[in-house]
C-alpha cells in the first residue's frame, strides 16, 4: 500500500505543478503584459481559470496531508528547516488567492483594483519562486539537522544559488504552462498570436533557466548531470522531453490547442520524473550524507493502509467530477458576469 | 513575548481567523440552496437575486477560508513539529478524508458559481447543495481531529513511544461526536444571526425591502432553530467534559474545591490566590446536575489537579461565561421570533424585533470564538491530553514572534478588506438587483 501512497504523493505534486503552476503563470503573464493589453488579458485569463482555480490549489493540500500523515518525520524536518521560505510562500498564497477573488468580486470596480492587481501579480511570482527554492533545497544537501546556530539551521538551509535558480526555473515553467493553456481560450486571432508569442518566450526562458540550473550545479558541486544523464530512464525522459519541445514548436500556429497543452504538461512531468527518479525513494538529502527516504520514514503500516484507502476512495469522487468541471467550462467558458 | 507564547498566539490567531470563514463556508450554501429552491419553485425573481448576492459573498469568504486553511495545514508543522511528528500518523485520518471533502467542495463551488444558465437547473441547484454537504463534512472531520487532542485514542503510549496505532479508532475518539455536534450547530447559529442581522439593518433602513425581508427570513429561521437546539448539545458536551477533562470543567467554572452539590457559578472574578470567585451568582447544586445529572454528585475541583497540570483559569472561565451568556440570549431571541412567526404576526412589523436582530449580528461569532477559547485554552498545558505538553511540541526555531507580527498584520488587513467588500456588496444591492424585477 505504501506504493499507492507514494504514487498519490507524486501525482499530487505533479498536478499542483501543472494546474497550480498554470494558475500562478496567469499572474506572471500579467506581469509581462503591456498596459494596453492588460484588461483584455485579465478577461481572457479570468475566463480560463475562474471556475477551476480553487480546485487547482487543492493538490497542494493533498500533498501536504499525505506527507504529514504518511511521512511525519519528512514533514517535520522540512517545516522546521524550511520555515522561512515556507512562511514566505504561504504569505504569497494568502495574498494571491484573496487578491484574485477580491478583484473579481468587488461590487464596485474602482481604485481598489489598483491595489488588488499588483498584489495578485507579484504574489503570483513570489509563490512559485519560493516553491522552487524549497524544492531545490531538498537536493542541495544544505539541510543540517545538527546545525547549532540560526544561520546554518534556518537560513543557509535554503539560501543558495542552486535553489534560487530552481526557483526561477519554476517561475518560467509556470508562465510557459499558463501561456500554452490560455492559447486555447482566446477568442480573437490577434490575441491568440500574442499568447503564442508569450508561450514561445517563456519556453525559451524555461530552457535558459534550466541551463542556469545546470551551470550553478557545477559551481556548487551538485552532481546534477550525473543524476539526469547517469541512468537510462533519465536519458530517455530527457530525450522525450526534447522531442516534445520540437513537436510543440512545429504546431504553434495550427489549431491543435489540446495537443499543445498535453505536450507542455508532458514536458513538466518529464522534468519532475527526471528530478525524482534518481533519488527515489529518497526525497530530502541532508548535509551529513544521510537522506530522508519515503520507504524508511513511512508511518506505521495501519496508517499507510488507511491513508491509501482514503486516497483511492477520494479519487473515485474527485477525478470524474474534476474532469467534468474542466470539460464543461472548456466547452462553455465562464462569462464575466456572475 | 517569548517564542512559545508567540507560537501559541499565532496558532490561536490563525484558527480564530479561519473559523469565521469556515463557518460561513459551511452554512451559507444551505441558505443559498433554500432561496435557490424557492426561486426554482415559485419563479420569483427576488429569490434568484438573493441566491446570487449571497453566492458572491460566499465566493469571497470561501477564497479567504481556503487560503487560511492552507496556511493552517502548514502551520501545524511550522509551529508544532514535535507534535506532528508523533500525532500525524495517529490523528491524520480525518485530515486525509477532509482533503477529499474540501476538494469536492471546491469543484462543486466552481459548478455552482459559474454554472448559471449553463446546466440543467436542478443539477445546478444540486451542486450548491453538494458545496454545503461537503463543507459540513470537512468541518466535522477537522473537529474530530481536534477532539483527538482532547481525548487521545487509537494508540498506546508506553515509555515515551506511540505503539499499536489505529487511525480509525483515533478518528472516532470519545470526544468527536459531542465536539462536532456543538461546532456544527454553533456554525448555523453564528452565520444565521450574522446574516439575519445584516438584512434586518437594511430592512430598518427601508432599502430593497422585499430582497432583504426574504433574505432575513431564511437566515433567521436557520439561526433560530439552531439556537434552540444548541443547549441540548451544550448539555451533552458539559457531561462529556466533566467525565473526560475534569480540569477543563473546573477551569470553565472556576471551581476551586472538590465538593458534593457543587454550585453553578455565573459571572464573577476568579481569584486564584485565595481560591475564590468574587461577585459571582451561585446556583446551589446546579453544577453537579449539569456535569453528572445529579444535584448531589461530587464535582472534581482544581484542588485535585496538580498545579502544573491546570489550565489558565481566568481566561477559560470568562470565555465560558461569554459563550453560555450569548447562547442563552440568542435562544430567547429565537423563541421571540418563533412566537412572532406563529402567534404575533404584528411583532414582525415592529422595529424592536429587527433591532434585536441587528444587535445580535456579531454575537454568534463572538460565542464561537469564546467556545474555541474554552476548548483550546482549557486543554492546556497539554497538546495531547496527558501525553504531550504544548511547550514540548513547539518549534526550535527562534524569532517566531516576528512571524506572529506578520500574520497578525496580514489577517487584520484581510479582515478589513473583507468587511469593506461586504459593505460594498450590500450597498450595491439596489443597483445590481434593482427594485423592478428583470430577468
Amino acid at each position: 500500500m505504501i506504493y499507492v501512497v507514494i504514487a498519490f504523493l507524486w501525482t499530487s505534486i505533479l498536478l499542483y505543478l501543472i494546474l497550480g503552476g498554470a494558475d500562478f503563470g496567469a499572474g506572471i503573464l500579467e506581469l509581462f503584459t503591456s498596459d494596453a493589453n492588460k484588461t483584455k488579458t485579465r478577461k481572457t485569463m479570468y475566463r480560463a481559470i475562474g471556475p477551476i482555480w480553487e480546485a487547482n490549489h487543492m493538490w497542494l493540500i493533498i500533498a501536504i496531508v499525505i506527507l504529514f500523515v504518511g511521512f511525519p518525520s519528512i514533514y517535520t524536518t522540512m517545516s522546521t528547516f524550511m520555515h522561512i521560505p515556507l512562511v514566505l510562500m504561504l504569505l504569497g498564497i494568502i495574498a494571491r488567492g484573496t487578491a484574485f477573488t477580491f478583484r473579481h468580486y468587488d461590487a464596485v470596480k474602482d481604485e481598489m483594483q489598483k491595489i488588488y492587481n499588483p498584489i495578485f501579480v507579484y504574489s503570483s511570482f513570489v509563490t512559485p519562486l519560493f516553491l522552487g527554492i524549497i524544492a531545490g533545497s531538498t537536493v542541495t544537501r544544505s539541510i543540517n539537522p545538527q546545525a547549532n546556530n540560526f544561520l546554518d539551521a534556518y537560513i543557509f538551509s535554503w539560501l543558495n544559488a542552486f535553489s534560487f535558480a530552481v526557483g526561477l526555473f519554476t517561475v518560467a515553467i509556470c508562465g510557459f504552462l499558463a501561456a500554452v493553456f490560455i492559447i486555447g481560450q482566446t477568442q480573437e486571432q490577434s490575441e491568440r498570436e500574442r499568447f503564442i508569442r508569450k508561450a514561445k518566450a517563456f519556453n525559451i526562458m524555461a530552457v535558459l533557466a534550466g541551463a542556469v540550473v545546470f551551470g550553478v550545479s557545477f559551481i556548487e558541486d551538485i552532481p546534477l548531470t550525473t543524476w539526469v544523464f547517469g541512468s537510462w530512464p533519465g536519458v530517455a525522459a530527457f530525450i522525450l522531453a526534447t522531442i516534445s519541445v520540437i513537436v510543440l514548436w512545429s504546431i504553434w500556429h495550427k489549431p491543435y490547442t489540446n495537443t499543445m497543452r498535453f505536450l507542455a504538461g508532458f514536458q513538466v512531468s518529464m522534468i519532475l520524473f527526471i528530478t525524482t527518479w534518481e533519488h527515489y525513494p529518497n526525497i530530502v538529502l541532508l548535509k551529513n550524507g544521510d537522506a530522508l527516504s519515503l520507504l524508511e520514514e513511512q508511518g506505521n503500516a495501519k496508517t499507510i493502509d488507511a491513508l491509501a484507502w482514503a486516497l483511492l476512495l477520494g479519487s473515485i469522487f474527485i477525478l470524474p467530477t474534476l474532469v467534468y468541471l474542466i470539460y464543461s467550462f472548456q466547452k462553455n467558458p465562464a462569462t464575466d458576469k456572475t | 513575548m517569548d517564542d512559545f507564547l508567540a507560537a501559541r498566539s499565532q496558532m490561536a490567531l490563525s484558527l480564530g481567523f479561519h473559523i469565521i470563514f469556515s463557518c460561513i463556508g459551511m452554512v451559507m450554501p444551505f441558505f443559498m440552496a433554500v432561496s435557490h429552491y424557492l426561486y426554482l419553485k415559485t419563479n420569483h425573481i427576488t429569490y434568484k437575486h438573493v441566491t446570487k448576492a449571497w453566492s458572491r459573498g460566499v465566493a469571497i469568504f470561501f477564497a479567504t477560508g481556503a487560503v487560511s486553511g492552507t496556511v493552517l495545514s502548514f502551520e501545524l508543522g511550522l509551529l508544532w513539529p514535535k507534535f506532528m511528528e508523533h500525532a500525524g500518523p495517529i490523528f491524520g485520518m480525518p485530515f486525509s478524508l477532509e482533503g477529499t471533502a474540501f476538494f469536492i467542495e471546491a469543484i462543486a463551488l466552481g459548478f455552482f458559481l459559474y454554472g448559471w444558465d449553463k446546466f440543467n437547473k436542478w443539477f445546478h441547484w444540486f451542486t450548491g447543495v453538494v458545496v454545503g454537504i461537503s463543507g459540513l463534512a470537512s468541518g466535522i472531520l477537522v473537529v474530530a481531529a481536534n477532539a483527538w487532542m482532547n481525548s487521545p485514542a487509537g494508540f498506546d503510549y508506553i515509555n515515551g513511544e506511540y505503539l499499536n496505532i489505529d487511525p480509525i479508532a483515533a478518528m472516532f475518539n470519545d470526544a468527536w461526536f459531542s465536539q462536532a455536534l456543538h461546532m456544527c450547530i454553533a456554525a448555523f447559529v453564528a452565520t444565521g444571526f450574522a446574516v439575519a442581522g445584516v438584512h434586518a439593518l437594511m430592512m430598518l433602513k427601508q432599502q430593497s425591502v422585499d430582497f432583504h425581508a426574504k433574505s432575513f427570513k431564511i437566515a433567521a429561521v436557520f439561526g433560530a432553530i439552531a439556537a434552540l437546539l444548541q443547549p441540548i448539545s451544550g448539555d451533552i458536551s458539559a457531561k462529556f467534559v466533566a467525565k473526560n477533562q475534569p480540569a477543563k470543567l473546573a477551569a470553565m467554572e472556576a471551581h476551586f474545591h472538590t465538593e458534593k452539590a457543587a454550585p453553578l457559578i455565573i459571572g464573577g472574578i476568579p481569584d486564584t490566590d485565595n481560591q475564590t470567585v468574587k461577585y459571582a451568582l451561585k446556583i446551589p447544586g446546579a453544577l453537579s446536575f449539569m456535569a453528572h445529572s445529579d444535584f448531589n454528585a461530587e464535582v472534581t475541583g482544581l484542588d485535585q489537579i496538580p498545579k502544573e497540570n491546570q489550565p489558565p483559569i481566568a481566561i477559560t472561565h470568562y470565555a465560558f461565561q461569554i459563550m453560555v451568556g450569548i447562547g442563552v440570549l440568542l435562544m430567547l431571541l429565537s423563541i421571540a421570533y418563533f412566537i412572532a412567526l406563529w402567534k404575533k404576526k404584528a411583532w414582525l412589523q415592529q422595529k424592536w424585533l429587527l433591532k434585536l436582530f441587528v444587535f445580535s449580528t456579531p454575537l454568534g461569532f463572538i460565542a464561537v470564538e469564546a467556545g474555541w477559547t474554552v476548548t483550546e485554552v482549557g486543554r492546556q498545558p497539554w497538546i495531547i491530553k496527558d501525553v504531550m505538553r504544548t511547550i514540548d511540541a513547539v518549534t526550535p526555531m527562534p524569532g517566531i514572534v516576528y512571524s506572529f507580527y506578520i500574520f497578525t498584520a496580514v489577517y487584520i488587513s484581510l479582515s478589513f478588506i473583507v468587511a469593506f467588500m461586504l459593505y460594498r456588496q450590500i450597498k450595491m444591492v439596489p443597483q445590481l438587483y434593482g427594485s423592478t424585477p428583470s430577468q
